[in-house]
């Protein structure tokens, strides 16, 4: 038996601490925080559908960019060389340490393309009026998989590592690490752009 | 009586409990609806231990080995921190210290200590208790900046024949860590906080 489908959308419990409130009218304006314990439970913004869109679009183009180019050019003494975001991963598998690549693979590659894919599946349909297969599930995985992609962090390791070598050796960043660093603001955009509650307006 | 109405975690819809049912499911999105994390302190403790047990190899281990020129330097994870900072790095230096030291710490005390005082049904400090909460669930993720530094590194300098860096056991000791406090804050339900909380009338 289903409860009855009486939808008050107006009305949320905050998941961080459970008080039951309702959205003030005026939401969509901006920020909303819980009254309680203050977390956020709305970012506000009118359309929920285009944004989440562009902005999963533009993390595609980064990311293929961002794996398609030099990340890093190292030179020392006529050597030369340049690595990409993938080799790190290679060579650690290529040392026996499987278990270590496996983790750099999911947080660089796997859980930030399941983040991107995920958005263009989701939002591309909804911003043709329809509804994809699984969305539901779709919207969950997004969620779930958010934290495990840690671009933002790698791109931190990128710079303490270019700074470990830069006293011997001259490191230049490459066009992949430009590409990274635009990727980790877009795909923090995207976090605030998603409200899986505002679809299902939009959706039959 | 605010225990019959339950917020969905797919939709954020708040939905009717009807009394005496077990299991009932989002009335919109059709996504199983629950009022707590399951098992939340359990789960989040098992988590917590193991963090805790690896945490020392993680830290006496050394994560990376660097031969140059014959010579091999090995790298714990503090030791990697004291050289930035002996490089005169010392913004870096600090940024790598707390993110791989202080975070880690700090992680573990705090869960430990919201694991506790929910299971002591502690109504104290509410508010306070959320906010680090909030700031373990934020800033966990990065201490696995260190593991991407290694993984940089063994790139970098793979074919040169300047050095050569390997990754040590203590890497995935690290990581290990980083991962279980990770879960270790997502399986604990912050509202368990607010359960213990008396109510007031609005």
């Amino acid at each position: 038996m289903k409860p009855p489908a009486r939808h008050r959308h107006d009305l949320i419990a905050c998941h961080e601490c459970d008080l039951l409130q309702r959205l003030p009218a005026e939401h969509l304006a901006g920020r909303v925080r819980c009254r309680r314990c203050g977390c956020v439970l709305d970012h506000g913004g009118h359309d929920p559908i285009n944004p989440p869109l562009a902005l999963g679009f533009t993390a595609l183009i980064l990311f293929v960019l961002s794996n398609s180019f030099p990340l890093l050019d190292f030179s020392l003494g006529g050597q030369h060389a340049s690595t990409y975001l993938l080799a790190g991963i290679q060579q650690l598998y290529a040392q026996g340490a499987i278990l270590l690549a496996g983790v750099v693979l999911f947080t660089t590659i796997i859980a930030p393309l399941l983040h991107i894919s995920l958005l263009i599946y989701v939002f591309l349909p909804l911003s043709l009026g329809r509804r994809p297969p699984g969305f539901v599930a779709a919207l969950r995985i997004m969620q779930a998989v958010l934290p495990w992609s840690m671009l933002e962090i790698f791109l931190l390791g990128v710079i303490v590592a270019s700074v470990k070598l830069a006293e011997r050796a001259t490191i230049v960043a490459g066009p992949a690490a430009w590409s990274l660093a635009i990727l980790v603001f877009v795909l923090a955009a995207t976090t605030t752009q998603v409200h899986p509650g505002r679809l299902w307006d939009r959706i039959r | 009586m605010t225990h019959d109405l339950v917020g969905c975690h797919g939709c954020g819809l708040v939905n009717r409990w009807p009394a005496g049912l077990a299991r009932v499911r989002c009335a919109r999105c059709d996504a199983p609806l629950t009022r707590r994390i399951r098992r939340s302190v359990s789960r989040s403790s098992a988590f917590l231990v193991a963090a805790v047990m690896l945490y020392l190899p993680a830290n006496l281990l050394p994560i990376m080995h660097v031969t140059s020129l014959g010579m091999v330097r090995s790298d714990t994870i503090l030791s990697g921190a004291e050289f930035l900072l002996i490089s005169g790095m010392w913004p870096l230096a600090l940024v790598v210290f707390v993110a791989s030291v202080l975070v880690p710490i700090m992680k573990m005390v705090i869960i430990a200590y919201l694991l506790i005082s929910v299971q002591l049904r502690s109504p104290a400090r509410p508010l306070d208790r959320t906010r680090l909460y909030r700031f373990t669930e934020f800033v966990g993720r990065w201490s696995m900046v260190d593991i991407f530094v290694v993984a940089v590194l063994v790139a970098l300098l793979q074919m040169g024949a300047v050095a050569d860096v390997r990754a040590g056991p203590g890497a995935l000791y690290f990581a290990a860590v980083v991962i279980l406090t990770m879960l270790a804050t997502f399986t604990f339900d912050p509202r368990l906080i607010w359960d213990n909380v008396p109510k007031r009338d609005e």
